[in-house]
């Protein structure tokens, strides 16, 4: 296949489909062992400077905001980062520990654009932003997930979008129409909440799965946080239901209120005057920074962050949740 | 004359909502998008089928989702899957309108959310394509509903986010774009714009009350042309002011 054209992004992170392979036969155990540990295990043991991580779902939905808090804390340095993100990667961005970003979008949704990807970006302290669209990003993890090297899309096709992305146009020998290739994205690490666990890492999600499945199976460690963590019979009384299967996983912290100030399907909704603190405070570097004192540096656990949050608000959380129907 | 007891914003949601056709599956984006498809389900297209990036779809609008992956994009929903079922239904023609948003669009509709300015050294960052890109690239038809000043009706975007009709007729297609897919309106605070099934550039249909064809023309940084007959938009209805202030936005987060 001829290549008609070439984004000019830089691939941030090359891969190798053979060595994927040795790694999950080598890395991953298929043994049924416990991987229970909290926060701060799962990221020193999991999460290097300089290495290739991603968040899913994203910052007010089904986030591991205990997670990516705990990254902060840590002070992981230099970090390449797919997002697709709202609070969990302004957090990031705010602590100065991103390098590299495949970006789809990063902003504040409902509040606007974001303050800290701004200064982060235009102050050059992200070198390299290479663009993609969302469905972009989740297929690059599908084809990893597949274990193949691209898959074809229709979708970027014409535009500065393809241009500045790492993507590549062909003409389809089957059918000759143009299509752009997607690279397959194997990340180093990923983080992902879910609702329910059990000690070995077999995960539920009720509601949307955004990109977990995918993200998942694209991901060379993965640090699960739940909401709950059950017995495995509940797991093998419902299969189907296991979006994520155990030897995916290498890490599982149990995390209730992990989404928050985000929402949880079924459990919790979205601390809203929570949401807005970050909004106006982030609008400075000073007032990032401050809060990142007050909320993430200054509280060393996650049990000490849902203290200080409060049982008063965290019950409204749930009061206001989505219900399903009788 | 007296001043209208309606927005801008009011008027432009209540435009953008009379466009839903009854039945259709619809692509919603966060925001003006949500308020006006929650308006459209509630009036004229009582069963339109939302269709959420994030993998909620066939939801009741019964409230307003502040995201585009809460639960409200599921609440007594047909499916609650992922990005890549909507995105691949999309691709497979199964999504016939997407409704978008951008800080620029030019007269072909293309639309920019990603940088003002250079890309590798921007005057303003801003968030990136999210799913703007593949709404604009594989829906059947998209609308953009943008606010109408020179800022953001420009004769060239800085940065092709999301395709509209690129550089013209056949440029789509051109770049391997599904064929017969394209930007079908623009909903802005002053008027109504389609677009010349010739040329493939933004023309005037219909101007908001009170507004006239110059004041449109002042406020956008190319030439619009003119459909032969310039109708104008019916201002809120009561039933239309009371949804979107009482059911839809009673909070007030756009409205």
């Amino acid at each position: 296949m001829e290549v008609l054209e070439s984004g000019q992004g830089e691939l941030i992170q090359p891969f190798d489909l053979d060595e994927f392979r040795e790694w999950n036969r080598t890395r991953k155990t298929r043994k049924l062992v416990e991987k229970v540990m909290t926060e701060q295990e799962a990221i020193a043991q999991f999460v290097q400077d300089g290495c290739y991580i991603g968040t899913e779902l994203y910052g007010t939905v089904r986030c591991p905001m205990s997670l990516a808090r705990e990254v902060v804390r840590q002070g992981r340095k230099n970090l390449r980062v797919c997002g697709q993100g709202v609070l969990e990667l302004d957090l990031w961005l705010a602590a100065g520990l991103v390098k590299k970003l495949d970006i789809t979008y990063i902003g504040l949704e409902v509040y606007g654009t974001s303050s800290c990807l701004r200064r982060a970006v235009e102050s050059g302290q992200v070198e390299t932003c290479v663009e993609w669209s969302n469905a972009a990003i989740s297929w690059r993890m599908k084809a990893a997930a597949m274990g193949v090297p691209f898959l074809p899309t229709r979708s970027m096709l014409g535009t500065d979008l393809l241009k500045y992305s790492a993507a590549k146009v062909v003409q389809d020998p089957f059918t000759g129409l143009k299509v752009a290739l997607l690279p397959a994205l194997i990340l180093d690490v990923a983080l992902i909440h879910v609702h329910r666990a059990d000690k070995f890492g077999n995960c539920q999600i009720d509601g949307i799965s955004g990109f977990a499945l995918e993200m998942a199976r694209a991901s060379k460690r993965l640090i699960v946080s739940t909401e709950q963590i059950i017995p495995t019979e509940e797991i093998r009384r419902a299969p189907d239901r296991t979006a994520i299967p155990y030897y995916l996983v290498d890490a599982v912290v149990h995390a209730p209120f992990g989404s928050h100030p985000g929402e949880m399907a079924y459990l919790y909704s979205r601390d809203e005057p929570a949401i807005k603190e970050w909004v106006e405070t982030s609008k400075t570097a000073d007032g990032a920074q401050d809060y990142l004192q007050t909320w993430v540096y200054g509280l060393p656990t996650h049990a000490v962050y849902l203290e200080r949050v409060g049982q008063e608000r965290l019950a409204q959380c749930v009061a206001r949740r989505e219900r399903r129907q009788a | 004359m007296s001043a209208p007891n309606y927005s801008k914003t009011e008027l432009m949601i209540c435009v953008a909502a009379r466009l839903f056709e009854d039945g259709a599956t619809c692509f919603i984006g966060t925001g003006i998008p949500m308020l006006a498809a929650m308006l459209a389900s509630k009036t004229t297209a009582p069963n339109l089928v939302p269709v959420f990036e994030f993998g909620g779809t066939g939801a009741i609008l019964e409230e307003l989702p502040r995201a585009v992956g809460e639960a409200r994009t599921f609440h007594k929903g047909l499916s609650a899957l992922g990005i890549c079922d909507t995105m691949e239904s999309a691709q497979r023609g199964f999504v016939d309108y997407g409704f978008l948003g951008g800080a620029q669009i030019d007269p072909y509709g293309n639309l920019n959310t990603v940088v003002i300015g250079s890309h590798d050294q921007p005057r303003a960052r801003l968030p990136g394509s999210g799913g703007g890109n593949d709404v604009g690239s594989l829906c059947w038809r998209t609308i953009a509903i943008v606010q109408h000043d020179l800022r953001r009706f420009v004769p060239k975007v800085d940065f092709v986010t999301t395709p509209g009709y690129l550089t013209g007729p056949g440029a789509r297609e051109a770049a391997g774009l599904p064929r017969g897919s394209g930007p079908m309106a623009v909903v802005s605070t002053l008027a109504l714009m389609d677009y010349d099934p010739h040329t493939c550039r933004m023309r005037l249909k219909a101007l908001h009350p009170g507004v006239t064809v110059e004041e449109v023309q002042a406020n956008t940084g190319f030439d619009l042309l003119l459909a032969e007959q310039i109708g104008v938009n019916a201002p809120p209805s009561a039933e239309e002011l009371r949804l979107l202030r009482q059911e839809i936005d009673p909070e007030r987060l756009y409205i």
